[in-house]
């Protein structure tokens, strides 16, 4: 990739509060018009990226570029990002027009030219005629389109988004994710969001930055992360997951759970020890003669679209999800096709 | 039964507040000198306010000393209540408790230890000394009231000022101060007030040439009250109660 396309890049990125490291060597690139996902669990860096990015953070060491030219001592008023703020910041004392227009009002545009952008912002987050109101006075969801469309009038080079649905119910949810994205491809404007939520991450980015304890596990577009998770906590933490400790044995065969496997992983050497990921709904259901591991269902619950079983095949308890349901109790045969089985070193030194 | 003791001790309560102030408001337009004695309506001791010189100069002392002081303290306590607010957690408890001391300490205790001070750093005491002694009081009271303000304000608020372009000057002005805007008011008002009614340390931080009402109708209790002080106390009570009502008022809609 050239440099010139990227639009930010984080190099080296370090942050410690009082001694305690919240960031450690952080290095990852934004291009234009892209949409970037920060996903981790919380405490895993990712809002401090953000706010390091704002401008409302200074690294510990490290350099921020924007376009190529170091930002890190630029304060947050002179930069050309916007953000989207965690239960939303508009300020109560100005009605929802005033909310929008106090960026616009800083740079000295025209009342007229102020009027026509506030409302076509309106417009585009769907409260057109809701210029008058008191935000306090909005729902959630119109308070997050306020927040979005405050930001987004000022035609930021980068929308910096932290957690802005986490306040939201799930409907609620899912429908502000397709809007999101839909406006990020319709303006062309570069996104990057903040999110714990695995889901919210597949659906809505072209790239995700998987995070953990101030360390980036892995980079990549939403398929690639979701088939080929780089260690176990990531593959456990996008989507569910059987993670078991195995042994590979060498070259495309792998031992776990009492036996041996044929998959098609190589280059690990032989006789090491691995984590074995396998996800739900690659385990098939088939008869207690024919599996490759026998098992007896402990619990079924109905999940909507499949069901989820607990199945205890001795050494280890498997998560399946099927669209047939095995009743409890009942003996049934495992099976997995090799290309199934996913290899990973083993957490620790994934780490690095 | 219970409803009706209930009510009851809600009256005798309201009697024991009220009463006194009520004849004082009934004396106040009595006639005559005697206080035995209903002597007819009369404006005459709101008259005799009005022409009495020392009285005119103590109130307009009182009523510049309440403004001045007011003005000062409410721009020095909005400032000092924003610095609270950005500290860190241990500063900030040591700030408060440094806060709240003064409020807590009697009058006494405080207007002895400005009077020592200003005779140790020989500023002579007055008029100057006496507008001083109030901002000191008054402070706390600000701080305590934006405080809270502040604090109920969304922390990212300041931030988003920022990221939509605002200096740290127009964050300020434009959005910190708005924000908390009540709890200036709210904190202007009850330092005026408190200003208009002290006694204690006015009494020890002025010379006996700057005298404000309270500590003149004290020296002139010492020779037998005239109801002239009736009237005035009464215009007093009057406008206290229309501010405290304001304040309430204020602090009824912060609720809300």
């Amino acid at each position: 990739m050239m440099e010139k396309e990227h639009l930010i890049d984080l190099k080296h990125i370090s942050k410690e509060y009082d001694g305690v490291t919240v960031l450690d060597d952080i290095s990852l690139y934004i291009r234009k018009k892209e949409f970037v996902t920060l996903l981790g669990p919380s405490g895993c860096g990712k809002t401090t990226t953000l706010r390091i990015i704002g401008g409302f953070e200074t690294p510990t060491s490290g350099e921020v570029l924007f376009e190529g030219k170091d930002i890190v001592s630029l304060p947050p008023y002179k930069r050309r990002v916007n953000t989207v703020f965690q239960k939303y910041a508009l300020f109560p004392h100005l009605n929802v027009y005033d909310n929008i227009a106090f960026g616009l009002k800083l740079k000295k545009m025209s009342k007229a030219e102020i009027q026509k952008r506030v409302d076509y912002m309106l417009d585009l987050v769907n409260l057109a005629g809701y210029g008058k109101r008191r935000v306090d006075a909005l729902s959630g969801g119109q308070q997050q389109r306020v927040a979005i469309a405050r930001s987004l009038v000022n035609e930021p080079e980068v929308l910096l988004l932290d957690e802005p649905l986490g306040a939201l119910d799930l409907k609620l949810r899912k429908d502000m994710q397709l809007e999101l994205k839909s406006m990020q491809q319709r303006l062309g404007i570069t996104f990057l969001y903040v999110t714990h939520d695995q889901e919210e991450a597949l659906t809505m980015s072209d790239t995700i930055v998987v995070m953990r304890d101030g360390h980036i596990l892995q980079i990549g577009d939403p398929k690639h992360i979701y088939d080929e998770p780089a260690n176990a906590f990531v593959a456990d933490f996008i989507g569910e997951s059987n993670i078991l400790r195995g042994e590979m044995i060498h070259d495309e065969l792998v031992s776990f759970a009492g036996r041996e496997f044929p998959c098609v992983d190589f280059g690990f050497g032989e006789h090491v020890p691995v984590d074995v990921v396998i996800r739900p709904e690659d385990i098939m259901l088939v008869g207690e003669d024919v599996g490759q591991l026998v098992g007896t269902v402990q619990s079924v619950l109905f999940k909507g679209v499949h069901y989820e079983m607990m199945i205890d095949c001795g050494t280890f308890t498997f998560k399946v999800h099927s669209t047939t349901m095995e009743p409890q109790g009942s003996k049934v045969g495992l099976n997995v096709v090799p290309f199934n089985i996913h290899i990973m070193k083993p957490m620790k030194e994934a780490g690095k | 039964m219970k409803r009706v003791f209930k009510r009851i001790y809600l009256a005798l309560i309201l009697i024991f507040l009220y009463v006194p102030i009520l004849v004082l408001i009934v004396q106040s337009f009595n006639a005559g000198k005697s206080r035995a004695k209903w002597e007819g309506f009369s404006f005459h001791w709101y008259q005799e306010l009005v022409s009495n010189a020392s009285i005119m100069n103590a109130l307009w002392v009182t009523v510049s000393v309440a403004i001045i002081a007011t003005i000062v303290a409410t721009i020095l306590g909005t400032l000092a209540a924003i610095g609270i607010y950005s500290m860190k957690k241990r500063p900030q408890a040591v700030m408060m408790t440094i806060t709240n001391l003064p409020n807590t300490m009697p009058d006494i205790v405080t207007g002895v230890s400005l009077m020592l001070l200003y005779i140790f750093a020989k500023v002579e005491r007055g008029y100057f000394t006496m507008v001083l002694a109030h901002i000191t009081f008054d402070v706390p009271y600000v701080v305590l009231s934006v405080l809270p303000k502040l604090k109920q304000m969304n922390t990212h608020i300041y931030e988003a000022a920022l990221d939509l372009g605002a200096t740290p000057a127009y964050a300020l002005t434009h959005v910190i101060i708005p924000e908390c805007k009540q709890g200036i008011v709210t904190g202007a008002l009850l330092a005026f007030t408190l200003s208009l009614d002290d006694f204690t340390i006015s009494y020890f931080t002025t010379s006996p040439l700057v005298q404000n009402l309270s500590t003149l109708i004290y020296s002139a209790t010492k020779l037998g009250i005239s109801p002239v002080y009736y009237a005035l106390s009464s215009l007093m009570f009057v406008v206290l109660l229309v501010l405290l009502l304001i304040v309430n008022h204020r602090t009824g809609d912060n609720k809300g």
